[in-house]
């Protein structure tokens, strides 16, 4: 009997990330792309945002969102590849590629919040 | 109404042909006569050559699939009145080898079929149930869905992963092994789980749901893969944190 696959964890933060984005991005879009833009709503001042950001309750959620939707991205992008392109036996470098780059992103990520 | 509709007919011996043609055929156009009556018209009438499968008329053999004007359908069940003013093109099941004409090779479902165990298992040496097995419309109801499936294989023609990779389970396997799971008097989930969250199980599905539309008993093949995914997904991170236990 072959082995039960890990792709359970490339799965379920793939899942996970959906979540989020589809959650809060359009959140997110909707203050800082529309309302706040056309002046719908006032803007934060400068110094409120700061104090926002600087609250580690929001920067763990920053970071959740950001790190789980770049690994959507990744898990999105490697099947897209895999598939359209008709690359299936690239799968691994496909995927070293996509995750990879997603994990730099959530370095990157860390780095920016830390 | 016009009285005579036209069918294209894929046309095919692997042995003779280089590649599949297409012969017409003027049906007369019976009202409430099939797809399927048309072809049984064609063979009996006009050219006893043509080739297809078919048996009980009514929609629960799943033998007759074909794709008809581009979609997967059951062709006992397609109103030749739907495609005025024609011609219908017929063509075999996509994604599996043709036999001739109409006629697929469906050897690799039937492996993928055998592999799921789709029967009731239970546990080695449980004991044998000295009266039948008592089951409430509510735990019947909890499979009922995926058990109406016919192995018509329409779905696994209308899934592009299944195209690209035939090694992928596919849709009607897996809506056929959860359905023994969801029974109250199955015990062999575990089992079913090794098959199915194996790489060539459940995880190249990428939920475009072509499957579940297509599907002419109303079951949610699509659905089945997704809920595979999550048990898969549960039982891989019990596994990791606590390797070995929990079982």
């Amino acid at each position: 009997m072959a082995r039960r696959s890990a792709e359970s964890l490339p799965w379920s933060l793939f899942g996970a990330g959906g979540f989020m984005v589809a959650f809060f991005f359009p959140i997110h879009i909707l203050l800082f792309g529309i309302l706040i833009p056309l002046g719908l709503i006032a803007a934060p001042t400068h110094t409120g945002m700061l104090a926002l950001v600087n609250h580690p309750l929001t920067r763990l959620y920053l970071f959740g969102f950001c790190a789980l939707g770049l690994l959507h991205a990744a898990h999105r992008l490697r099947f897209t590849l895999s598939d359209m392109l008709r690359l299936k036996h690239l799968d691994t470098l496909l995927g070293v590629l996509a995750y990879g780059a997603a994990l730099v992103g959530v370095a990157v990520t860390i780095d920016l919040l830390i | 109404m016009a009285d005579k509709i036209t069918l294209e007919v894929a046309r095919y011996s692997p042995e003779q042909d280089g590649e599949p043609r297409f012969d017409r055929y003027e049906v007369p156009l019976i009202e409430n006569w099939m797809v399927l009556d048309a072809l049984n018209y064609i063979k009996d009438q006009l050219d006893g050559t043509v080739t297809f499968r078919w048996s009980c008329r009514m929609g629960i053999c799943g033998s007759c699939g074909m794709v008809v004007n581009g979609h997967e359908r059951l062709t006992c069940e397609t109103l030749l009145a739907d495609y005025l003013p024609g011609p219908i093109r017929v063509e075999p099941l996509r994604h599996f080898p043709v036999m001739r004409d109409l006629v697929v090779d469906l050897s690799d479902f039937m492996e993928k079929l055998e592999r799921v165990k789709p029967w009731i298992i239970r546990q080695p040496g449980a004991p044998e149930p000295s009266r039948e097995f008592i089951q409430t419309p509510e735990q019947l109801a909890e499979y009922k869905q995926y058990s109406l499936c016919i192995n018509c294989v329409l779905c696994y023609s209308a899934c592009p992963v299944y195209g690209l990779d035939p090694h992928f389970i596919g849709p009607a396997a897996s809506a056929l092994s959860l359905r023994y799971n969801l029974d109250s008097r199955d015990q062999g989930a575990e089992q079913r789980l090794d098959v199915m969250a194996q790489h060539d199980g459940v995880w190249d599905c990428t939920v475009i749901g072509e499957c579940s539309v297509v599907c002419p008993k109303h079951v949610d093949p699509s659905l089945a893969i997704q809920e595979y995914k999550i048990s898969a997904t549960k039982a891989w991170f019990k596994n990791l944190l606590m390797p070995g236990g929990g079982k």
